[in-house]
């Protein structure tokens, strides 16, 4: 029943529970219930580095509009955790509501008055309608969905579908997980005034979208670039990139004629094996990958620099996390940037690409091996733990059938007969790149590769004038690729005129800093906007920058490091340049954008902000 | 590491291979190691292993890492592709590459330092994948290009240049890849050609990763008197196993199988190894035999050399993954990608 009051579509509410549960599948049942409900949906995944008994959450915010940053204001909080009980409570909006399992009774001290609580015993109805101790605990998490359900409107019709689609041909585990829904929905709606005032009402906008995780949509990408060898260590939060992978090319990569295998999967015994492998496999000239986080990339160091020099194609897929050192593992952070553009020893570059949600993982995915091959060198997708693992609604992935693969310079046996004589390091084209030949090709395209000192005749050097002539033209092709990185997106503010200033971002930040920039439009202060996509930066990033007296970077790390590569590496003044950082290691919200751009401007202006969402960030601590 | 390249010039009459090639056409660059070093002359064994295989050069791959022994991949088989890496981790590269292109013909040289210090681990894991190659380790005890520290096989009491005495014990490749599952485990000495070439030319037919140490005794830093790499002490140590002939398929066998002392060993390929001489109780089967076996001698000071593991049983990295036959380098496109419909179709697991 609508009331004056009634939020439709347009609001948040996060899970607190305890890891190793079961949790995770019923918090995945309602978001996927609202987003089959047609309604835009973003669900965040806060977990712990640990397997079982640390405090979880998941947070979901619904918003007709297509916001999906991560909102800091909660409507409800689902209290299943009474480790976290206290700081759960704190974090619920003034007028929100507090749901919580009253089979125990609740500290009077927690109690707050701006807060409505509702107990429902989800541990004493379980135990009273399940035998088995596992099955009571698990079916609890569907017993709280069931209560979610009833109070936000959430068609409970669309939730058993998806019970039915998921347990379809475990029938005993099916109607369990029935029965403890009705047992959730039925006690809300007997006990409280069903559905809240903010609530979810069927729309239309998800017709052309689907529900996936950017490390999935990563190895779809390497899939349909036609990556045969991947090898990888397994690291939080890169792992189901290639379990993803793998799961595909068993689907899609079995012969169907012999049964066997077009793809070559290997676990290394670590990360430098890893890097190794796919270095070997390009020179061989197959598509390789590797998938990994920050300590893997500290690892791989050596061999990059080996990839650059020598010349051999090679994609990394970075999925960023917490740093340094061992960091916060199960967090998410932007900053291995700069250890990306220059890693390893000597003068060294590399071709970095920036998703900012699933859907560019593919394309990026896509494009890292078409850049790796067409320019001989190592391409490292970044993506990032909140881009990775969580699931974000994004259009539907499609393919273009006519689409070639750039293999690159790479001497047929014909044009190897052809040949004089095969130099390795000779020969470039306006893009500095040189021919290359396979291994087992033709006698005459002989030659080795080497890490140490070479000329461009490809033989072993120690003399000035043959080394700098190389690494001279390894800095052009470095240069060249800036025009092949995607583009920058860049929108106009909404003032009128030319805007002073900009927000400049990369990655996951996309949401959040696009939503703070409606946000500050619609308090007047009007802004350009621009999403870095790739390094070497073009020359429509440089512009755009160029073009404003301040451009407000915006990162999750401590040392702006994307300002820091912006400064090295084009002519934008650095006055022209401020940075905004978030590095805790949760997803950016636009709350927090819209705070740190005021003090930044030295206009803070806490109240309106927190109105916003800029609450400060209270979930610190649960390290695994 | 620089190279003068030498032409292939064959004097008239020379003789030639199956291919129609002399052993000339399977030489590379002039060696620019030490005079009198003991890989020069695994080198040369390697020569003329792979000319009276009647291998094709360009289907060779070299791959190496770092050290002196990772150079001398640049001295032979010039029409082949070579690959100098990095310091340890020549075993990746080499698995990676492998993984592309399976038909190609694997040489991994390395030595005591890059496989047994930096690249310990890379060596293990790539033994246990069961990667189709000849692995060499030209094994002399001591870092040569750093001018002579010691290397971790060196043994217990091995003095170097200057006196100092090696204290901790050595890293023992032919133990270590027994006892991880090597399926072909060999020791040899770069002075005794005669035993390194037969076994060499059954490493590169061994259906796995075929592990060939060879005690390659550095002349610049690790040929004097207290060390246990050098010429004389490993002349004076070494006793042969038993000796193992490779016999090509269809080749006869002039001793008869089942004569005391002789044993075969059938290769995936059809070709034999023929072992004679061999010890009352010896098997080259046996893995827990020949551990044995081995043991008592190194007990006694002795060296034990020749092919003395050596099982055909076991699949390589693509059998036990079940690669298609095609070299995944070949295959085409179309069949790697799955194309929009198959796309379309998966979005709707993503509902």
């Amino acid at each position: 029943m609508p009331d004056a009051n009634s939020r439709v579509n347009d609001f948040a509410f996060k899970l607190a529970n305890v890891n190793g549960t079961g949790s995770a599948s019923a918090n995945g049942l309602l978001m996927q219930a609202i987003f089959r409900m047609g309604i835009p949906v973003s669900g965040k995944n806060l977990f712990p580095s640990n397997i079982q008994g640390l405090p979880t959450w998941y947070e979901i915010r619904v918003n007709k509009d297509g916001r999906t940053a991560r909102a800091l204001d909660y409507d409800l909080i689902v209290a299943m955790n009474a480790q976290t009980y206290a700081r759960d409570i704190k974090e619920v909006r003034p007028g929100g509501y507090l749901l919580f399992d009253s089979s125990w009774p609740l500290d009077k001290d927690l109690r707050r008055a701006d807060v409505t609580f509702l107990g429902v015993p989800f541990a004493q109805l379980c135990v009273e309608h399940f035998r088995e101790p596992r099955e009571r605990i698990l079916m609890k998490n569907v017993a709280y969905a069931g209560s979610v359900i009833a109070l936000l409107d959430i068609e409970l019709s669309v939730a058993e579908e998806l019970l039915q689609e998921t347990f379809g041909k475990k029938k005993a585990l099916l109607e369990s997980n029935h029965e403890a829904l009705k047992l959730g929905y039925d006690f809300a709606k007997q006990n409280f005034e069903c559905p809240l005032a903010f609530r979810a009402r069927r729309m239309n906008a998800n017709g052309d979208k689907i529900l996936i995780d950017g490390n999935t949509a990563t190895a779809l990408g390497a899939l349909y670039a036609g990556c045969t060898v991947a090898a990888w260590y397994p690291i939080t939060p890169a792992t189901s990139v290639m379990e993803s992978f793998k799961t595909l090319c068993e689907r899609y990569r079995k012969d169907p004629q012999t049964g066997k295998s077009n793809f070559a999967i290997l676990q290394a015994e670590d990360e430098l094996a890893a890097i190794g492998i796919v270095i070997g496999a390009g020179w061989a000239g197959a598509r390789a990958f590797t998938s990994t986080a920050g300590p893997g990339i500290s690892l791989m160091n050596e061999f990059l620099g080996l990839a650059y020099y020598a010349e051999i194609p090679a994609v990394l897929v970075d999925v960023q996390r917490v740093g340094p050192s061992t960091g916060m593992p199960t967090r998410t952070q932007q900053a291995d940037l700069l250890l990306c553009a220059y890693a390893s020893h000597g003068d060294t570059k590399h071709i970095l690409l920036f998703p900012a949600h699933p859907a560019e993982c593919f394309e990026f995915a896509v494009k890292s091996f078409d850049l790796a091959e067409r320019f001989q060198t190592p391409v490292i997708l970044m993506s990032d733990l909140d881009i990775g693992m969580n699931d974000w609604v994004v259009p539907r992935l499609t393919w273009d059938d006519s689409y070639k693969p750039d293999r690159g310079r790479v001497l047929s046996p014909e044009q190897i007969e052809k040949l004089t004589a095969f130099h390795r390091y000779s020969n470039e084209d306006e893009n500095f790149v040189t021919p290359r030949t396979l291994p087992g090709v033709s006698p005459k395209g002989a030659y080795l590769t080497r890490g140490s000192g070479h000329n461009r005749l490809g033989g072993y050097t120690e003399l000035p004038d043959e080394y700098q002539d190389v690494v001279d033209r390894l800095a052009g092709k470095h240069r060249a690729a800036a025009r092949f990185i995607p583009p920058p997106v860049i929108e106009k503010g909404q003032g009128k005129g030319r805007a002073p200033f900009s927000l400049v971002t990369l990655g996951g930040c996309d949401a959040a800093v696009r939503e703070a920039l409606d946000l500050l439009s619609k308090r007047g202060i009007h802004g350009d906007y621009m999403r870095i996509r790739g390094f070497p930066f073009g020359a429509e990033a440089e512009t755009f920058l160029n073009a404003h007296d301040v451009n407000y970077i915006v990162e999750q790390n401590r040392d702006h490091q994307l300002k820091s590569l912006i400064a090295l590496e084009t002519s934008v003044p650095k006055e022209r340049l401020k940075s905004l950082l978030f590095y805790g290691g949760f997803p950016l919200s636009a709350g927090q954008v819209v705070e740190g751009f005021l003090s930044a401007i030295g206009r803070p202006d806490r109240e309106a902000a927190r109105g916003l969402g800029g609450m400060p960030d209270v979930l610190s601590g649960a390290e695994g | 590491m620089p190279s003068i390249s030498k032409p292939i010039a064959a004097p008239p009459g020379s003789q030639t291979n199956d291919l129609g090639l002399t052993v000339r056409h399977y030489e590379g660059a002039m060696s620019t190691l030490c005079a009198g070093c003991g890989h020069d002359s695994i080198t040369a064994a390697l020569i003329r292993a792979l000319w009276e295989l009647s291998i094709q050069p360009h289907r060779i791959a070299k791959m190496s890492g770092i050290g002196c022994s990772s150079k001398t991949p640049t001295y032979f088989a010039s029409g082949a592709h070579g690959f100098n890496s990095v310091h340890g981790r020549m075993p990746a590269v080499a698995t990676g590459a492998a993984a592309a292109n399976r038909e190609l013909l694997y040489i991994g040289i390395s030595g005591d330092g890059d496989s047994l210090s930096i690249g310990l681990g890379q060596m293990s894991h790539a033994i246990r994948r069961n990667v189709r190659m000849l692995y060499v380790i030209e094994n002399n005890g001591v870092y040569g290009l750093t001018k002579g520290q010691f290397s971790a096989s060196a043994d217990v009491g091995s003095k170097l240049k200057k006196g100092e005495e090696n204290q901790m014990t050595p890293i023992d490749p032919v133990f270590l890849g027994l006892s991880i599952g090597a399926t072909f485990v060999a020791r040899s000495f770069s002075g005794d050609k005669q035993q390194l070439v037969p076994i060499l030319k059954a490493a590169l037919k061994h259906r796995g990763l075929a592990l060939v140490d060879v005690i390659s005794p550095c002349v610049t830093f690790n040929d004097h008197e207290g060390s246990t790499k050098s010429y004389l002490y490993t002349r004076r140590h070494e006793k042969q196993v038993a000796q193992a002939d490779f016999v090509p398929p269809a080749r006869e066998i002039s001793a008869p199988i089942g004569a005391e002392g002789v044993t075969t060993i059938a290769m995936h390929d059809g070709s034999l190894v023929r072992f004679s001489a061999v010890p009352e109780g010896y098997d080259p089967g046996d893995r827990a035999r020949v551990f044995d076996y081995l043991q008592g001698q190194q007990a006694q000071g002795l060296i034990p050399t020749g092919l003395l593991y050596l099982d055909e049983s076991v699949p390589d990295m693509h059998e036990r993954s079940n690669t298609s036959d095609t070299p995944l380098v070949q295959v085409p496109f179309e069949s790697l990608c799955p194309g929009s419909g198959a796309l379309e179709r998966l979005m709707e697991d993503f509902r």
